[in-house]
């Protein structure tokens, strides 16, 4: 088992897969001579050759349509998204095509492919490329939406996603390329609809996904040592399917739960995990849910606006003070 | 703007109040919210708080005057307007109203929101659960979240309730018949204000005697007889709610819980400290409290929540040897029990002569409330759970 970064865990999937089965390549602006904007494809030109790993004009509806043609014609695409902010451009071929194929074809004609690229802010590229999707591609039947924490899950969720036979939209964290974990070298991977445990707790459920775990794990360390909150930290890793099971059963420990994301908050993951909640474990509820979000504003450019335009530990310690009652 | 100031419903049954005192006089600038009189509904004294700004123009119901709710008593309005067409209508309230002509078009001011109610607890779903899984009264805890919201932490060592049934709400109160108005007329015509009665029964205590003995060898908690006697007739007053009642004059209120008051002697007089929810306790918690509570008493230290609220009271002279007395009811209570001492006597069982621990127990009863057959009942429980003392925890 190495150290690697999540960049390498995502490098190592694809690098993977694309070994195990010969129908899956790569497609997208600069995945192959410029070895990806993010270097998440470095060294698969040099492996596979441009049959299988192609550079696209910047063009994002169409590269996206021939991903899905591609599908539809047998082939597993894994189509990169420079940013999901430019995926916006092709949103018409991921909802419209891609969803809705598998349906409309009375099941004849499966769409096995991973629309993949990072999501989220990072520092200050402002209100039009700081932006989180997450809820946007949940709310569509037919996907299925991950968005992986650490290396680890990256590159086992990755790998179930290019294996998976329905559309995935698969979220990186722009900020998390460079964070490393351990990785296992060899074969292994992360089911779909799985979330994972991140730290146990007993009073307080802290559910979260991407780059908000840390922040929940950071929350939690402080809450422990300064304030002596037992804190239960939920990876979500894939948002659609929702694990359910697993928030209910924390809260079903805890009674009490926060939701952090870093999306806006009117109709964001953590309002479905909100409504699931209320559903099937109100008697176990001591305290309402209490949300952390981005704020409710286009991101702003302005380094110390844009840090409070985020969750941050301090707003989820709060978040987790009040739904203990502690205030 | 021109406001009327007129008198609110500030009761839910207020019809009428009385205008107290005037904070404002006319002349006095006023400010929407400002106290500008004090009222006397037929609850209590309230504010009447102003519902507009500008100058308190016109006192139209001075100090003393009682007026219907929804009638004018007085104009607030700018300094120069002219607010005749109002004080036209505001007569005093006495006279025969005028018919409204010629009112100007102004707002009735906001109804205040009826009082809220206190009959819904609120509570986390989690802790209704609790509350229905460990058969908790929730009624009776006090919430420490948002809003006084009963949360998982406040159910945390909270005791069961004894009786669900009659515990929510705690009392019922029961409108006089014209019998009970009757008998209560007379009864406190013929003997004083509390028309008392007494019953007198004589105990065995013999294996009430025994059962202390055991328990004292546990060593935690020494058991006396008062604490046995306390448990049971808290016991025994829930089973027979008609002598859990307060006489409260035009009506009876039946408790559904038992505040048990225990006579204490002082250095100079009498205090009754009370044991709260009596019925839900265990024997063990009854020694601690009643102990602690007579040390209070003796060291004056009780607060007034401390000895005010019983259902029911016990006094004992038993430690001073007397073997039986009446007791005087602390109003508006309606029973009390007397304890004589425990001594042996020479008793026939089953044809047997045999000396047994005995104890007399005098019940005083307001007759307005209890009834001789009633009391005479409730005693027989008493007396028939302290011979068989495993009935407390029946």
């Amino acid at each position: 088992m190495g150290v690697i970064t999540y960049r390498d865990a995502l490098n190592q999937a694809l690098r993977d897969e694309m070994e195990r089965d010969p129908d899956v390549f790569l497609m997208g602006e600069e995945v192959g001579v410029y070895q990806g904007a993010y270097k998440v494809s470095r060294g698969l030109l040099e492996a596979f050759g441009d049959r299988r790993v192609v550079d696209t004009p910047i063009a994002e509806l169409g590269f996206a349509g021939v991903g899905v043609g591609a599908a539809m014609a047998g082939l597993r695409p894994i189509i990169e998204f420079m940013t999901w902010n430019f995926a916006l451009l092709a949103i018409d071929q991921v909802v419209n095509s891609a969803a809705k194929m598998y349906y409309m074809s009375g099941g004849q004609v499966p769409v096995p492919v991973v629309f993949r690229g990072p999501g989220g802010s990072a520092l200050q590229l402002a209100a039009q490329h700081s932006q989180a999707f997450e809820s946007w591609y949940a709310h569509i039947p037919g996907l299925k939406v991950v968005a992986p924490a650490t290396p680890y899950d990256a590159k086992g969720l990755l790998k179930s996603s290019i294996r998976n036979n329905n559309p995935v939209v698969f979220i990186e964290g722009e900020m998390l390329y460079n964070t490393k974990g351990e990785v296992p070298e060899g074969e292994y991977t992360v089911p779909l609809g799985k979330a994972d445990i991140k730290r146990e707790g007993t009073d307080v459920t802290v559910v979260c996904h991407s780059k908000t775990v840390s922040v929940a794990l950071k929350a939690a360390e402080r809450l422990a040592e300064e304030m002596d909150v037992s804190t239960e930290v939920v990876d979500l890793r894939t948002i659609r399917p929702l694990d359910v099971d697993t928030i209910t059963q924390s809260i079903t420990k805890t009674n009490r739960c926060v939701i952090v994301e870093e999306g806006w908050p009117f109709c964001g993951v953590g309002a479905q995990v909100v409504d699931d909640v209320q559903r099937l474990a109100f008697d176990h509820l001591d305290a309402p849910l209490i949300r952390v979000t981005g704020a409710d504003v286009p991101m702003p450019y302005n380094k110390h606006l844009e840090r409070a335009a985020k969750p941050n530990p301090d707003k989820v310690i709060a978040a987790v003070r009040q739904v203990a009652y502690l205030d | 703007m021109i406001t009327k100031v007129v008198m609110e419903a500030l009761s839910p049954t207020m019809e009428e109040g009385r205008v107290i005192t005037w904070h404002k006089h006319e002349g006095d600038a006023v400010s929407a919210g400002d106290i500008i009189a004090e009222v006397e509904t037929d609850k209590a004294v309230m504010e009447l708080q102003a519902r507009g700004d500008g100058v308190l123009r016109k006192v139209v119901a001075g100090e003393g005057t009682t007026v219907e709710v929804g009638k004018l008593v007085a104009i607030i309005a700018d300094a120069d307007e002219d607010i005749s067409g109002v004080a036209a209508d505001g007569k005093p309230p006495s006279d025969v109203p005028t018919p409204a002509a010629a009112t100007p078009a102004v707002p009735a001011p906001p109804t205040p929101e009826p009082a809220a109610t206190t009959s819904r607890v609120k509570a986390s779903p989690l802790a209704r659960r609790m509350a229905q899984e460990r058969n908790l009264d929730l009624q009776s805890i006090a919430g420490s979240g948002p809003g006084g919201r009963i949360v998982k932490r406040d159910l945390e060592g909270a005791r069961p309730a004894a009786a669900r049934a009659v515990a929510a709400g705690g009392y019922e109160d029961v409108p006089l018949n014209q019998m009970r108005k009757t008998i209560a007329k007379r009864l406190s015509q013929s003997i004083g204000p509390v028309p008392h009665f007494f019953l007198t029964t004589e105990v065995d205590m013999e294996r009430a005697a025994e059962a202390r003995e055991d328990l004292n060898t546990l060593g935690e908690q020494r058991i006396s007889f008062n604490d046995i006697i306390l448990r049971v007739i808290a016991s025994a007053l829930m089973r027979h709610r008609a002598c859990n009642a307060w006489w409260m004059d035009d009506r009876i209120r039946y408790f559904g819980e038992v505040h048990m008051g225990m006579a204490v002697a002082v250095e100079d007089g009498l205090i009754t400290p009370v044991i709260r929810n009596a019925h839900m306790k265990t024997l063990r918690e009854i020694a601690v409290e009643s102990r602690a509570m007579a040390e209070r008493a003796r060291e004056r230290k009780l607060t007034p929540e401390e000895y005010t609220g019983a259902t029911f009271s016990v006094s004992n002279l038993g430690m001073f040897g007397i073997d039986e007395f009446t007791a005087v009811i602390n109003p508006p209570e309606a029973g009390i029990i007397a304890v004589g001492a425990v001594t042996e006597k020479a008793v026939m069982r089953d044809g047997e002569l045999e000396v047994r621990r005995r104890m007399r127990l005098t019940m005083s009863c307001d007759h307005r409330v209890i009834d001789g057959a009633t009391g005479a009942q409730f005693l027989q429980t008493v007396r028939t759970m302290l011979e068989n003392p495993l009935a407390i925890v029946w």
